[in-house]
């Protein structure tokens, strides 16, 4: 058994990502070519170029079709990937194993999600009834459960913990408000998220992601070839994914502080990246904030902060843009949105504008670059906690010696 | 040593209405006391499931083999309900279950039946009733809901019946076409003037058939959904006032089919061996039974103080009573409330609640016989150890649990919002995600204890969704209990 990983075998040379938002008069064919023509523009390639794609939808439609029906794709695999809210990750993943092994010289992964044609609040899933002995719960209370958890466990106060997650979604508003992509550009006033309508347990309406649609993609090929198509590529370091046994739902001992599939497949992706020391090597990461509870863990899973410490990093401002390590310095799912099948991809769309200093100057990070911190983070995950699916990915500027 | 009851139970739900809240939404003058009330989750079915766990909980009481359920309110036409109730109780396949169902006379006749096949097996009778009217009317302000359930068996009965004795009469008193919501009466005096007679002559009659007089009678229970009828006997069939059994109307109104039971009941709990009791029902006639307490049931009212059961004349007295009449209208379908913007719910399939029906029903997981673990739902694979097919199943319908982490759920469906969501670990292993009822949500916190309640989900499709949540239990719950209770063999035949 190993996980040996695709260190600096493979390139990012172009990407592409609508804004995310309630896009009411945009398809899903819209929102796909909007976002694979920006992509194969940005690479300076047409869409004959490329010669595999993925497509990540949870929703929005189903197999190959999908793409390649309204890109007109002349007779090309297409493979339609779903990993819940890792969708997105899941099809970039397998694109880069495509070119990695050899088998194409360019491929391609899209992610889309039209959620708000749906007309309900929140997430709707697909049909999953079976038995009738499935908990009817919403996403915003399985991920609430973590909030007393993590109260009881570290002894904080609810009203500091309160706080703390306020404070996770106006640093993500923050953020989301200079970002012209972003579903909500305005900062929200703490005061505001704080007595949001509650949703589910202490989570109000802020502390929420964005219901979203969007489309982003990305087209990968061999390191060797990168700079046919670019001169500041973005190598692909490390890649993991992991599908827990959903153990934590059946397993008195979990305690609902943490994510186990979070900390396998950071573990995993940091090994091949050869990352020792995250929070010191990244410049930047991009996590998956569907609420805010679920960000403050993920600094601890994600090895950002020690266990029972992110909720005073978070107060300190660790995390904030001009922080020690910037988190979700695009808006995060927060405030960016979160059109499931492209959420991962637009995370890795924010390290292609990041890492190679090419993000608007009045939210580029300062430091990313040569001589300073060369590596960007994307973390996604579906399910909630107790059962979920993990995708940590690395990716840098520079090649390692 | 000869047969008859060996064990009862009998279950009133958490809410009460306060009669006071009609009058006041309605602007008129307002009665006086409190009406059990069903929650939104709850329906005749799942009421006789609670009086029948009650029923089974007691140390010693043998595993029925027939059971009979009798309700005016069916939850189903058609499919029998009693093997919902068999399902939920964990008793083996080869005991029958079999509806009584639509009249609440057939309450008296299902008594009747089970106690004649209680003289040759263990058998069992449930008896549920859901009392609803319409908005402002006496029936939906006097009547309650709740249900009573008997074990007899061939052996150690806790009374004989000594006589009996039955008027029937072919009149129009009360009555609904199925499909109605509310029962229609004919003028109050005219039931009375049809129902004294009867009943005095069913009474004499039973006494009669029994070698017995007015003057041996320790205790009466009068029964029925007429009043006033009810009311007037009570006082003159010559039965001093302190042997009348009292009814709870007060507190939680008229159980219409199941008030016999529970009026019974009641006496069982506080009565002496070599008593005896006459129950009386009023219902398209009258019925009478005379009943002499045997000395089995000092050891029974024994045995049901060990197991902590609550005595009816307590039960009455409990219950939540800051129920919204806007709610209670909801919940009895009255008032159409705006639906969160949320997709329906879709009806559980056929096959896979038969695949699943231990689990489902009878909520029995699986436990590895090679390392322990507990699984709900069942699973082949063992989380712990990995091995494969080498579960036995656990009923954990009777183990108590204690909350991990909880949330109120404002977002998901639910016929009465929010919902409370918990993570439960049980006493003795095994965790479970799922809803709570009869809660305030103020109240749970992690470490908050809690038993399992077999409700209905919702109704997609004409479909009704049955399934296990947690409540809080009602005396604190500080003890754990490792002892899933006595049928758990009846439980395992299909895990």
């Amino acid at each position: 058994m190993a996980s040996r990983g695709i260190r600096d075998r493979v390139a990012i040379v172009g990407m592409g990502c609508t804004p995310f938002g309630e896009l009411w008069d945009k398809s899903v064919d819209d929102l796909l070519t909007d976002a694979t023509v920006e992509c194969v523009d940005s690479a300076g390639i047409s869409l004959d170029d490329v010669d595999a794609f993925w497509l990540g939808t949870m929703g929005s439609g189903l197999s190959g079709l999908t793409l390649s029906r309204p890109l007109k794709i002349d007779y090309k695999p297409v493979t339609h990937v779903e990993n819940f809210c890792a969708t997105g990750s899941e099809a970039y993943r397998n694109a880069c194993y495509a070119v990695a092994s050899g088998a194409y010289d360019l491929a391609m992964a899209v992610g889309v999600e039209k959620l708000k044609d749906s007309g309900y609040s929140g997430l709707t899933g697909i049909r999953q009834v079976g038995d009738g002995t499935l908990a009817g719960l919403s996403s915003p209370a399985a991920f609430s459960f973590l909030v007393p958890a993590y109260a009881h466990k570290y002894g904080v106060d609810p009203d500091e913990l309160k706080s703390v997650l306020t404070r996770i979604a106006w640093k993500n508003h923050r953020n989301g408000a200079v970002n012209p992509r972003a579903q909500f550009r305005k900062e929200v006033s703490m005061e505001k998220i704080a007595s949001s309508p509650l949703v589910a347990g202490e989570l109000g309406v802020f502390d929420c992601s964005g219901v979203s649609d969007g489309a982003a993609a990305v087209v990968v090929c061999r390191a060797e070839d990168a700079h046919r198509y670019t001169d500041t590529p973005l190598y692909v370091k490390g890649l993991s994914l992991v599908a827990g046994p959903a153990a934590g739902i059946i397993d008195p001992d979990y305690d609902y502080t943490s994510f186990e599939e979070v900390v396998r497949s950071a573990a995993d992706a940091y090994h091949q990246a050869g990352i020792t020391d995250p929070r010191a090597q990244l410049a930047m990461a991009e996590v998956h904030d569907c609420f805010t509870p679920t960000e403050l863990v993920l600094m601890e899973d994600l090895g950002f902060a020690e266990r029972g410490t992110a909720w005073k990093e978070v107060m300190a401002g660790t995390f904030d843009r001009d922080g020690e390590l910037p988190v979700n310095p695009d808006g995060g799912l927060k405030s960016f949105g979160h059109p499931i099948g492209a959420s991962g991809l637009r995370m890795l769309f924010e390290c292609w504008l990041q890492l190679r200093g090419k993000a608007p100057p009045e939210r580029q990070i300062a430091g990313v670059g040569e001589g300073g911190r060369t590596l960007g983070l994307t973390h996604n995950l579906g399910g909630g906690p107790g059962e979920c699916v993990s995708f940590v990915g690395v990716v840098g500027s520079q090649l390692s010696d | 040593m000869s047969g008859g009851i060996v064990s009862w139970g009998v279950y009133l739900p958490y809410w009460r209405l306060e009669r006071a809240a009609i009058g006041a939404a309605f602007g008129t003058a307002t009665a006086r006391g409190t009406r059990a009330v069903a929650s939104y989750d709850e329906d005749t079915t799942t009421l006789g499931v609670e009086a029948g766990r009650r029923a089974l909980s007691i140390a010693g009481v043998p595993v029925p083999e027939d059971l009979f359920f009798s309700t005016p309110a069916p939850a189903y036409l058609d499919k029998t309900n009693a093997t919902t109730i068999h399902a939920a109780l964990g008793l083996p396949p080869g005991a029958g279950a079999y509806d009584l169902c639509g009249s609440v006379r057939s309450a008296w006749a299902t008594m009747s039946l089970t106690a004649l096949s209680g003289e040759r097996r263990p058998s069992m009778a449930v008896i549920s009733d859901l009392r609803t009217g319409l908005p402002g009317g006496a029936e939906e302000s006097q009547g309650g809901d709740g249900a009573v359930a008997f074990v007899f068996a061939p052996e150690g009965g806790v009374a004989e019946v000594k006589g009996h004795a039955s008027v029937t009469d072919e009149f129009l008193e009360r009555w609904r076409i199925p499909g109605e919501t509310a029962s229609r009466q004919w003028e109050d005096r005219f039931g009375e003037e049809v129902y004294l007679p009867a009943a005095r002559a069913a009474f004499t009659a039973a006494l009669q058939n029994a070698g017995l007089t007015i003057d041996d009678v320790d205790h009466l229970v009068v029964a029925g959904l007429h009043a006033r009828a009810v009311g007037s006997l009570r006082k003159s069939l010559g039965v001093p006032s302190d042997r009348v059994a009292p009814d709870h109307v007060a507190r939680i109104g008229n159980l219409g089919a199941a008030q016999a039971g529970v009026g019974l009941a009641d006496v069982l709990e506080r009565g002496s061996p070599g008593q005896v009791v006459v129950v009386l029902e009023l219902a398209d006639g009258a019925d009478a039974v005379v009943l002499r307490t045997t000395p089995a049931l000092a050891a029974v009212q024994e045995e049901r103080r060990k197991a902590g059961s609550i005595d009816v004349a307590a039960l009455a007295g409990q219950g939540r009573a800051d129920l919204p009449y806007a709610v209670f209208l909801t919940w009895r379908g009255h008032l159409r409330r705006e639906p969160p913007r949320r997709p329906d719910p879709e009806r559980p399939d056929a096959p896979a609640m038969r695949r699943n029906e231990s689990w489902k029903f009878g909520f029995v997981a699986s436990r590895c016989v090679a390392c322990g673990f507990v699984h709900l739902p069942p699973t082949r694979v063992c989380l712990s150890c990995r091995a494969v097919d080498r579960m036995e199943p656990l009923r954990l319908a009777d183990v108590r649990g204690t909350v991990a982490t909880y949330t109120v759920d404002r977002l998901a469906f639910s016929l009465s919002p929010p919902m409370v969501g918990a993570v439960i670990d049980f006493d003795g292993g095994g965790r479970y995600r799922g809803e709570m009822t009869d809660v305030d949500p103020g109240t749970v916190s992690i470490g908050t204890r809690v038993e399992m309640t077999f409700r209905r989900l919702y109704t997609a499709e004409g479909v009704h969704n049955y399934f296990w949540k947690a409540r809080p239990l009602s005396d604190g719950g500080g003890a754990t209990d490792e002892d899933a209770g006595s049928v758990d063999a009846g439980g395992t035949e299909r895990g």
